[in-house]
């Protein structure tokens, strides 16, 4: 990969690392029971939870480690952690 | 695949499933902006986030040594002065950098009064080796070289009052905060940048892998510590503590019995005698700081 002066490495390349193969759990996220408050995109360690064209949120699979710490604070129970079969 | 591109902390780093110090790096970058500058020491933060070179930090970011943190930090700051440039420099590392390795040139650089903020994400321990205790590790606490058995009840030293130290140098503005309560974090953040001179926030980043619990408890693990008093969230603004976070305690145990760390006040027999020692330290924090919340009696006064 392109590196700068000095051999300093370009601004966030860390996606390169696909960190959703480490996952056991999955959340999965009840639009129905979703008021949209965004406390799940505010607290996600990695940063992965987005919110789609209509307003819902939704994680990132190909970084969500399955922490389940969106699942514990959703003030809402809007979010499940299933074991995932992969 | 969700765009992230307004995260200036990228996702893909290497920590834990649940940690309390990614969420730090997180909402760190979310009060700077871009327009920083950020000296990091070693440490879990330093090697999850910058396998190089692959970084996930999208703004300019430089590694330092534990000892030289807050000297690399003086050196841009300056730097950045005399060329009349405006970013914000901050200097962050863990508690075994900021609270032993690093205290020498933090306390050169908060004497000398450079113009920068110091961030101290606070896992307890020296956790990127093997959670080896610091002089962040709370009382009785079991770590690789305090463990608990039947010799020691392990770490046998209180906390480190930091935040009073560098509060003791002149320092405008200095902070506690929580993961748990992360627009606090934000806010607090915030207003060290904005505040000339050498400011410091201290943040309490639970770590599930070296205190023992489930990545889905950080921050519930973060809100029982000052539910319990065993981590007090106040603002002191030159020396003189201006706002502090009031709770209606718990008992230490509803803290304490979470975590592996202090298993062993629990199994095979609870050791009562400990326990009220560490009640003892939230008693006194909650004394000294004023955290009690007074709740009001529904049914009127009490007549005796
Ligand atoms: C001078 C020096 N001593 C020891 C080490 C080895 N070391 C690397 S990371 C680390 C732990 C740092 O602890 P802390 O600052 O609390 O950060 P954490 O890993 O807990 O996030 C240590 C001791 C080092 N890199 N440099
Ligand atoms: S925390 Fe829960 S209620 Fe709030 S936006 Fe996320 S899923 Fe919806
Ligand atoms: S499970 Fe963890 S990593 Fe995945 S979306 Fe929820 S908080 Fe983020
Ligand atoms: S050991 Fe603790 S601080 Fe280090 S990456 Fe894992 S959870 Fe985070
Ligand atoms: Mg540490």
């Amino acid at each position: 990969m392109a590196l700068g002066i000095g051999c300093s490495s370009r601004p966030g390349k860390a996606g390169n690392n696909k960190t959703g193969s480490w996952r056991v759990f999955k959340p999965i996220f009840d639009h129905d029971k979703c008021t949209k408050c965004g406390m799940c995109k505010t607290i996600c360690p990695e940063g992965c939870i987005e919110e789609s064209e209509d307003d819902f949120f939704i994680p990132d699979e190909t970084y969500c480690k399955g922490c389940g710490i969106c699942a514990e604070e959703c003030p809402s129970d809007a979010i499940t952690m299933e074991q995932e079969e992969k | 695949m969700a765009e992230n591109s307004c995260e200036l902390f990228d996702s893909g780093h290497r920590a834990c499933g649940g940690c309390g110090a990614a969420l730090v790096s997180r909402l760190l970058l979310k009060a700077t902006g871009k327009d920083v500058i950020i000296v990091s020491a070693t440490g879990c933060m330093e090697v999850f986030s910058t396998p190089y070179p692959e970084t996930a930090w999208k703004v300019p970011w430089i590694h330092s040594l534990f000892e030289n943190n807050s000297a690399v930090a003086s050196g841009i700051e300056a730097a950045l002065k005399k060329q009349g440039r405006k970013e914000k420099v901050v200097a962050i590392g863990g508690d075994g950098s900021t609270f032993d390795i690093g205290m020498l040139c933090l306390s050169g650089a908060f004497e000398r009064g450079h113009d920068f903020t110091y961030i101290c994400y606070d896992n307890e321990a020296y956790m990127n080796t093997g959670i080896q205790r610091s002089g962040a590790t709370p009382y009785d606490a079991s770590t690789t070289t305090s463990p608990a058995g039947k010799c020691s009840k392990g770490n046998n030293r209180p906390k480190k009052d930091l935040p009073q130290i560098l509060a003791a140098h002149g320092a405008p503005y200095v902070a506690t905060a929580s993961i748990a309560y992360p627009s606090d974090v934000v806010k607090k953040i915030e207003k060290a940048l904005n505040t000339p001179g050498p400011c410091y926030v201290q943040i309490h980043a639970p770590c599930c892998t070296g205190w023992g619990f489930e990545g889905e408890k950080t921050l519930a693990i973060g809100k029982l510590a000052i539910e319990t008093g065993l981590w007090v969230n106040f603002e002191m603004e030159n020396g003189v503590v201006t706002r502090v976070k009031k709770v209606v305690r718990k008992p230490v145990e509803s803290y304490l019995k979470e975590q592996k760390r202090f298993r062993h006040l629990f199994k095979p027999k609870i050791n009562a005698e400990e326990i009220a020692k560490i009640q003892a330290i939230a008693d006194k924090n909650a004394e000294k700081y004023g955290t009690d919340l007074k709740l009001k009696s529904k049914s009127g006064p009490v007549v005796p």
